[in-house]
């Protein structure tokens, strides 16, 4: 059978963090008492218009540089029209003709066959980035045959991050978005949280064999989580397969993926294409953006968004942050993406390392190794450790100075755990964990052994 | 208190307590009353325009009146959002639909002391030439009952009486032309997307000002095409056009279509010297259909400024011709895009039916549009269809440019104003009006007002004089984008020179104790 190549794109909606919306200056927040947070303009009252919030230009701009992209000095708003009760004016104010950002490409890491001893980079390509609203929230209640809708998330700010279809698989697709989630949470863009709603995933998805035309693809909505993004591309690649090596074809369709079957299943009952009826956006002006060359000398920096300014004011991105700990700390690449994944974590560690005088190359062990898999294991994140890392430092001078061991080091450790307040030295002296260095005091202490396990001494004796 | 004949502006007789403003007001609403079978009002707010009344009469006594505005009468075209009063734009979508929020143009003429005496009738959400097309049945010109129109219409027989014979308004801010034009308002707001102020400010006799796109807030019109509406001023004469356009221009930051530009609100100087004035006569605008009385009237407009030593010169805007079809495409386009919010969700009518979703917006917008409404939906979606895009609406738009490049070359060409017909004719009897659709109609008689739309250029309507029918004819001042000033101070030097006849209505000479009857210009 002749080998197929999976081609897999990604469609991210990345909830802006900002205090209104796009348009309008209803506030942005999550869980509100339902249409609690809804302005005439999202409720389209007829007659009102929308205003462009100067935040979630700022926030498409510093994204769009983040990721390499080119930042268009003039982009358009258009219309993008279709009845649903969840979009009242009947259209979406998006960016279809020339968006604000294109042509980026973002760099990932994952590991090959589950080593974390063996990374390799990736790149993705950014098709472009374009500001939209989002739409409200219906939910459908079929016993009373009624629709609930809320507005309250109607004309929040959206940053679409369209990224070509240079992925294979659902390891790579969630390597990437989990290097974009973590880019968007330095930015401070969006806080890209899936749980919440602020990071939407969609997967184009499509077989071919080599060298043939790419195949019919599918797109997979309904991806509550990285991990089952993995899942279901994964699951959807494989279906794929399977129709086409059984002769069947694959329909051009949305499907959803249900987490609890691990599978996608058709979802809109599309009938051929829709057709958006595009139109630019009539009371919005074309969107300018200025850099320090073309900004003119009496232009009211209030009114105007400036490029090169953002752009000298960009945070550390999270590849640059990882090789400067790579690089301070001599510890391994590998190292470092754990340290970035987890919330805190990195922090944690510099404040550890601050704390002791045992090599960062030592501390990362006890650090990725002892404290990670310990709050896995309670389901607790960096900031809810019982174990501080003033109290691990402690710790962990007492073994470089080998005061304990590193036997003792982690009894004391699993003490530390029940966050009763003892101190590293007040349970090491509580179950007599030092070191001793005393001879005498250790031959006692052998002699007594051996005393205590005749039958065991005679057999060790014989061989 | 009973002013003179031949009292002087109400602006000074508030001032000068000669005349209250409850007076003023109530004398107003008692003519609405008396005038009720023109149909020109959809809503009168009785209550709330005699408390503002109180409240301007107060500030009147305590000697701080807000401006030149406060207590003067004014009325509404019902597209406009008023808060608290209901806003139909004649049509069942919105009947009883009460806006949460003033339009802003609404809100700085209360903020002036304006008082609000109702909403005006309208085409159906401003479509129509006629403001024969709304839910709330048809408005009718003062004119038809105006001496001057009766002594002519001797043909007919007294049992043919005024009720098949009567004339239209024009429109679609026919309401408030008729408003304005029988007195029972000082001025009022119209909108204009294709000539909907000028138009039946030509037909029933009054000043029409179309201001330059940009220059005045939309916030709170309810949109017919967003990038060519402006709201519309209707008022007796010129001086108080240029008084209410001070009230209304500048910058809103609601509408980031206008200019931010400071706009300073100017007295109109009183011109006597034309001779450095260069009016352009497009020969275009010599329409088919063209009536020949006013074809006569407007070369007899360009001779006046010709003898007053004005450079009157023969210009082109041969695009002229295709603007009819352009606006078609993109009104439509654009109006299948606005009415999109309509689905009985929100606010406005909300059908019964309730098998689902999609037969609920079916049916909610099938009942609450009129056929109008319904066939510009469909044809503009037609036109935005992605297999149409490209043909139709980017065709439009390029074609859109070439009629804005066509005024552009006029005026850099040395023209400082331009000098048309308004309308093809006089008012036609509604009988005759409505034996063609909407569609032709509006086909018809747009041609004269719509490049302006197009543009984004000012322009105005000034009565000229009246036809053989008794009837008024204005004719069409078109200015630069921004020159208002230029374009009133010509506009009303012109309004001085022909002296139109005031309109002789028996309804206003009984209410009459002179504050109307010689009452020229509403401010000082």
């Amino acid at each position: 059978l002749a080998p197929w190549v999976p081609v897999v794109g990604l469609e991210i909606h990345a909830q802006i963090s900002s205090n209104s919306k796009l348009f309008s200056a209803s506030q942005v927040q999550f869980a509100a008492p339902p249409n609690s947070l809804v302005s005439f303009f999202d409720a389209s009252l007829p007659g009102t218009l929308p205003v462009l919030n100067r935040r979630c230009v700022e926030a498409a701009v510093m994204t769009g540089l983040a990721l390499n992209c080119s930042i268009n000095k003039r982009s358009l708003f258009d219309r993008k029209h279709y009845f649903y009760a969840d979009l009242p004016a009947g259209y979406q104010i998006t960016q279809q003709r020339v968006p604000i950002a294109v042509n980026g490409s973002l760099s990932y890491s994952l590991c090959i066959d589950n080593k974390m001893s063996q990374m390799v980079t990736r790149t993705v390509r950014i098709k472009q980035i374009q500001l939209e609203q989002d739409s409200g929230k219906s939910l459908h209640d079929d016993t009373r045959s009624q629709t609930l809708v809320d507005l309250n998330r109607a004309g929040v700010g959206l940053m679409e991050v369209v990224m070509e279809p240079d992925m294979c698989c659902g390891e790579e697709a969630a390597a990437a978005v989990r290097e974009l989630q973590l880019i968007l949470q330095t930015l401070g863009s969006s806080q890209a949280v899936m749980a919440e709603g602020q990071l939407r995933v969609d997967a184009n998805v499509s077989v071919h064999h080599p060298g043939e035309p790419y195949g019919v693809r599918t797109e997979v909505k309904n991806i509550n989580s990285i991990r089952f993004l993995a899942k279901a591309v994964d699951y959807e690649i494989q279906r794929q397969i399977e129709e086409l090596e059984n002769g069947r074809t694959i329909l051009n369709e949305t499907r959803a993926f249900d987490s609890k079957l691990g599978c996608t299943v058709p979802m809109r009952d599309k009938e051929g294409e829709q057709d958006y009826r595009f139109m630019p956006e009539p009371n919005l002006p074309p969107l300018i953006l200025y850099d320090a060359e073309s900004l003119p000398a009496n232009m009211d920096h209030q009114q105007v968004v400036n490029i090169d300014w953002i752009h000298e004011r960009l945070p550390d991105l999270p590849s640059v942050k990882r090789a400067k700990l790579v690089e301070q700390y001599g510890i391994l690449p590998e190292h470092s993406f754990t340290l970035l994944n987890e919330d805190g974590l990195m922090e944690f560690f510099e404040n550890t390392v601050k704390q002791t005088q045992m090599k960062p190359r030592k501390v990362i062990g006890w650090i990725l190794n002892d404290l990670l898999s310990y709050l896995k294991k309670h389901s607790l994140t960096v900031k809810e450790s019982p174990v501080s890392s003033l109290l691990l430092g402690d710790l962990l001078n007492l073994l470089e100075r080998k005061d304990i061991t590193a036997a003792a080091a982690k009894q004391v450790l699993a003490e530390l755990w029940k966050g009763e307040g003892k101190s590293p030295l007040e349970i090491i002296k509580e179950k007599k964990l030092e070191v001793i260095q005393d001879h005498k005091e250790l031959e006692q202490i052998c002699q007594a052994v051996i005393d205590g396990h005749e039958n065991e001494v005679i057999m060790v004796v014989l061989g | 208190v009973s002013p003179e004949p031949g009292s002087p502006q109400v602006a000074a007789a508030l001032k000068g307590g000669r005349v209250t403003p409850t007076e003023l007001c109530q004398r107003c609403l008692a003519l609405i009353r008396s005038t009720g079978f023109l149909n020109a009002y959809i809503t009168v707010a009785e209550e709330t325009a005699l408390k503002q009344a109180e409240e301007s009469e107060e500030r009147y006594r305590r000697g701080q009146p807000l401006g030149v505005l406060d207590g003067i009468p004014i009325s509404v075209k019902d597209n406009f959002s008023t808060a608290g009063i209901e806003t139909t734009c004649a049509s069942s979508m919105l009947k009883g639909y009460i806006s949460p929020y003033n339009a802003t143009v609404v809100q700085k003429l209360l903020d002036q002391g304006a008082v609000l005496l109702g909403k005006t009738n309208l085409d159906e959400f401003a479509m129509g030439s006629g403001s024969t097309d709304g839910v709330f049945g048809p408005v009718r010109n003062p004119w038809s009952y105006s001496r001057q129109y009766q002594e002519k219409s001797v043909s007919k027989s007294h049992s043919e009486d005024e009720e098949s014979n009567w004339v239209i308004t024009g429109g679609s801010s026919g309401g408030s032309a008729a408003a304005v034009s029988s007195f029972t308002c000082f001025a009022a707001l119209g909108s204009d997307t294709g000539g909907s102020t000028r138009n039946p400010a030509a037909h029933c006799g009054v000043v029409g000002l179309k201001p330059t796109y940009g220059l005045i807030s939309r916030h709170g019109l309810i949109p017919l095409v967003n990038s060519m509406d402006v709201p519309g001023i209707l008022t007796r004469c010129v001086d108080d056009a240029a008084v209410m356009l001070g009230s209304l221009a500048g910058h809103d930051p609601k509408d980031s279509t206008t200019i931010q530009d400071n706009f300073e609100p100017f007295e109109l100087p009183d011109l006597t010297d034309v001779s450095k004035l260069s009016i352009g006569i497009p020969k275009e605008y010599n329409a088919p259909g063209l009536s020949s009385e006013i074809l006569a009237l407007w070369s007899k407009a360009a001779d006046l400024f010709k003898n007053a030593g004005a450079k009157v010169i023969e210009v082109s805007l041969p695009h002229t011709r295709y603007s009819i079809v352009c606006y078609h495409v993109l009104c439509t386009a654009e109006v299948a895009s606005n009415m999109a919010r309509f689905d009985g969700l929100e606010y406005g009518h909300r059908s019964d039916m309730n098998e689902s979703t999609e037969s609920m917006y079916a049916a909610t917008r099938r009942e609450g549009f009129n056929d109008v409404v319904r066939g510009r939906i469909l044809s503009g979606n037609y036109f935005l269809l992605k297999q149409n895009y490209e043909n139709y609406f980017i065709k439009a738009q390029k074609v859109r440019r070439l009629i804005f490049n066509d005024f552009v070359k006029v005026f850099r060409g040395g023209v400082d104003i331009l000098l048309t017909p308004t309308t093809l004719s006089d008012a036609v009897p509604y009988m005759e009006f409505i034996k063609e659709d909407n569609r032709t109609r509006s086909a018809q008689d747009d041609i004269l007002t719509q490049a302006a739309n197009m543009a984004g250029l000012p322009a105005i309507n000034v009565p000229t004089a009246l036809s053989e029918r008794g009837l008024p004819i204005g004719l069409q001042f078109i200015g630069r984008s921004f020159q208002e000033k230029q374009l009133l101070t010509v506009a009303k030097w012109f309004e001085k020179q022909v002296k139109f006849p005031m309109i002789e209505l028996e309804a206003v000479k009984r209410l009459d104790d002179g504050v109307f009857q010689h009452q020229k210009s509403a401010f000082s």
